[in-house]
């Protein structure tokens, strides 16, 4: 497949990180705040490719693992509802509430469908107008338009049975939050290339600028990957901090105009809590006032805070980039995909669950 | 809303073209969740990849 | 429907010629002997069911293979097979891996009430070709009915016997360091032909299944005087559970390459598009070999002279560096470690 095959050269990415090499001259930390550059730099082993110097840290990407719990249990509630369908994407569906995950809940009777897009959510709702259907909506921006479009068109035709519980999460806050916290090693971002697709990289300017760390829009596929981490690296060498674009074959600095203002006439920014981050303000999206009507909290209760989570499980570390999985003394002993302590060996996209899967248990050739 | 059928290498499916009404037939997209999000600049793609060559190519002698 | 006496009959006979399966067709009364003997036993059409008897008596031969399974698909029908060719060829299959020609197979159905019975007369004629074509027959079976709700439409289970004709055993106990792996051809495509047709996603192009009768090319393996330590069908959990369950039986390591892994295009793009990764996607029609290094060759060159196996390539080879680890060198050149799937693939989506 054209722009797919010939960024996975590896010839290509072996000059990529031998040029890397050649101009690191200290050691750097860096983060990249998305599930999918995650899962392709486990799968293809990037960082194993990259010198010594360089550390890549996975970041809170994963809209999965940063669903706050409360979410969770919400959806698990209104699915058990014998006059309800809940869709939702894949991944979802094993992520723990605080009893259980949705799989269960549908092991249970409930009527919970897997959906690739809020497309089929609304058009399950047009199938089955007796039953609510709720459409659990999670994601970061590149997700947010096109939940947004599907409620607007679910207002034009005037579907009455159609709800989405929304759990949106915007990525500038949590870089923020990240820099911002006390004894934060992060030096430079490689800045998701699918978010900034929808909206740009301008108001990643001000961050590079106030917390002086270079910001670099990159893809998803190893070329890409690599590329990013060595313009970074080239900056950070030179003194620079700077919003560079890796991946102009997609992005432009203002994003995409029709997405942008899809999302303005259907959601709110508003606060959101960040499963193992906490509280970040104007870090989430919620309904506008004009869509209320499809608000799941409104028609089934709104979700309340839940108490804090205790046990063994270092997720919120991870996920803020300050540990690394195979760090986790649970890591692949009491912590595994079959017998998950936490939401980042649930997830797909989780760190954890990456590492475990292509590194296996013993984590393979990982440095701390 | 418009919609397209987008083939995936091998795979073809409908895809709704809502947020890039400049697509036109031939041209690639990104997909996400049943919605294409931008349509690939090829110039751009060539750019970066004559940079991405480059670079390959000058560590090549020093490459492990 | 309480007669005087408040003695209710906990099956009512159904009125008139229904067209769906009733509960009365399980009773082991006339309506259930009317079922077999107008549904499944012509549609079977083997002599030793035409006697009629609670059991087949059959001459084997020779040492035995014997295997069961149970088949629970949703849907019942999709592209590229049903029901009915699973149960066939799953068994017949098995029965393959252990070194054995299949002679024999027994069929208990499991029906839900209300199950069309043109679809029981669909699935009985598919197991009829399907039993054909990889040259067995059906000799014994039952038939339960269940209420509605509880049997997904119909269950399935088939036991087979086989003749080992294997001179050595085959088995992962038989696999030595340094054995070539040879995988029989392309991956994937069962797994996704039924998820992409019970979940509706909406794909125009069809991916069909590889359901297929895997006992001729095992059996050429085994004429050809090849040393075969050890077969396994794919099915679910794909390629990677059976590259863990035998390494670690084995107590050995296995290297795959990624590159040398066939995976049909259409099969990759529906895998990228739901975040699946076909090493884990089901087949029905695939099956891996362990020979030593020195047959390799001859024997993918035996396999490709068959129509189901002739996409044949060396896939990896066996150590002893690391017991149960199985790694595959991707396409940077990088190895990563292969493990079984926790629970039901689900896609994903970001």
């Amino acid at each position: 497949m054209r722009f797919r095959e010939e960024y996975r050269d590896p010839a290509a990415a072996r000059g990529l990180a031998a040029a890397i090499a050649r101009i690191v001259t200290r050691p750097w930390t860096l983060m990249e705040v998305c599930g999918g550059q995650t899962h392709a730099i486990v799968r293809f082993g990037i960082d194993e490719l990259l010198p010594q110097a360089v550390t890549l840290v996975h970041g809170p990407g994963c809209p999965v693992c940063v669903t706050p719990v409360e979410y969770i249990d919400k959806a698990i509630e209104i699915a058990a509802r014998t006059d309800v369908i809940l869709c939702s994407f894949g991944d979802m569906l094993r992520v723990p509430g605080t009893d259980g995950d949705l799989l269960a809940a549908k092991s249970r009777g409930g009527d919970i469908r897997i959906v690739y897009s809020p497309l089929d959510a609304l058009a399950i709702a047009r199938a089955e107008p007796s039953r609510a259907v709720v459409f659990f909506a999670v994601g970061f921006e590149t997700t947010a338009p096109a939940n947004a479009i599907v409620a607007w068109q679910a207002k034009r035709e005037g579907i009455g049975n159609f709800f989405m519980l929304v759990s949106h999460v915007l990525v500038p806050p949590a870089m923020r939050a990240i820099l911002a916290a006390p004894g934060n090693r992060i030096r430079g971002f490689l800045a998701a290339g699918h978010v900034c697709t929808i909206m740009g990289y301008e108001e990643y300017e001000p961050i590079a600028a106030r917390y002086r760390v270079p910001i670099v829009v990159t893809g998803f596929e190893p070329l890409d990957i690599l590329d990013g981490v060595y313009r970074c690296v080239r900056q950070l060498e030179a003194g620079r901090a700077v919003v560079e674009n890796q991946y102009s074959r997609s992005v432009r600095r203002d994003g995409n105009r029709a997405a942008r203002t899809m999302m303005g006439e259907v959601f709110r920014v508003i606060p959101r809590r960040w499963r193992g981050i906490g509280d970040i303000a104007e870090s989430g999206l919620g309904l506008g006032d004009a869509y209320a009507a499809f608000d799941a909290e409104r028609r089934f209760g709104c979700v309340r805070a839940a108490a804090a989570e205790a046990g063994t499980c270092i997720s919120g570390l991870v996920l803020r980039g300050e540990r690394k999985p195979p760090e986790c003394p649970a890591f692949g002993t009491h912590c595994t995909p079959e017998r998950p302590l936490g939401v980042t060996m649930v997830s797909g996209e989780g760190a954890c669950a990456a590492y475990y899967r292509y590194r296996g248990a013993r984590a393979v050739g990982d440095r701390p | 809303m418009r919609v397209g059928r987008v083939d995936f290498g091998g795979i073809v499916k409908a895809i709704n073209l809502a947020f890039v009404p400049e697509a036109r037939i031939g041209d690639y997209v990104l997909v996400h969740v049943g919605f294409a999000i931008t349509v690939i600049d090829e110039i751009e793609a060539g750019r970066v990849f004559e940079h991405l060559r480059e670079l390959g190519e000058l560590a090549g002698d020093g490459a492990p | 429907m309480t007669e005087a006496g408040g003695f209710a009959p906990a099956c009512p006979a159904p009125a008139g010629a229904p067209d769906t399966v009733q509960l009365a067709h399980g009773g082991g009364g006339r309506a259930m002997a009317r079922l077999i003997d107008t549904i499944i036993r012509p549609g079977f059409a083997d002599a030793e069911l035409d006697r009629r008897h609670d059991g087949a008596a059959l001459e084997v031969g020779g040492p035995l293979a014997f295997t069961t399974d149970s088949y629970v698909v949703r849907p019942l029908v999709f592209p590229g097979g049903d029901i009915g060719t699973l149960a066939v060829n799953g068994t017949v299959n098995d029965l393959a891996m252990c070194g054995a020609r299949p002679l024999f197979l027994s069929v208990a159905f499991i029906l839900e009430e209300g199950l069309p019975l043109d679809l029981l007369r669909l699935i009985v004629a598919s197991m009829r070709s399907a039993a054909a074509a990889a040259g067995v027959r059906l000799v014994t079976g039952d038939t339960k009915v269940v209420d509605r709700g509880k049997a997904d439409g119909m269950f399935v289970t088939t036991a087979g016997i086989g003749r080992i004709v294997a001179p050595e055993p085959v088995g992962p106990a038989s696999v030595r360091p340094g054995d070539a792996i040879i995988l029989s051809g392309d991956i994937g495509r069962h797994g996704i032909a039924v998820m992409a047709a019970r979940e509706g996603f909406g794909f125009e192009t069809i991916v069909a299944s590889d359901c297929a009768p895997l006992a001729a090319p095992v059996l050429a393996l085994l004429e050809a005087g090849i040393a075969v330590r050890c077969l396994r069908d794919l099915t679910r959990g794909g390629l990677a559970s059976a590259m863990v369950e035998i390494a670690e039986t084995a107590g050995l390591s296995i290297a795959l390459d990624e590159a040398a892994i066939p995976v049909r295009d259409d099969v990759a793009a529906a895998c990228e598009l739901l975040g699946l990764d076909p090493l884990h996607v089901a087949n029905e029609g695939r099956f891996v070999a362990f020979v030593p290094a020195a047959d390799a060759a001859r024997a993918v060159d035996v396999l490709r002279r068959h129509g189901v196996s002739d996409g044949a390539r060396i896939i990896g080879d066996v150590g002893d560096d690391a017991p149960g680890r199985v790694s595959c060198r991707g396409a940077l050149g990088i190895a990563r470690a292969v493990d079984m799937l926790t629970g039901e693939q689900l896609p994903r989506i970001c």
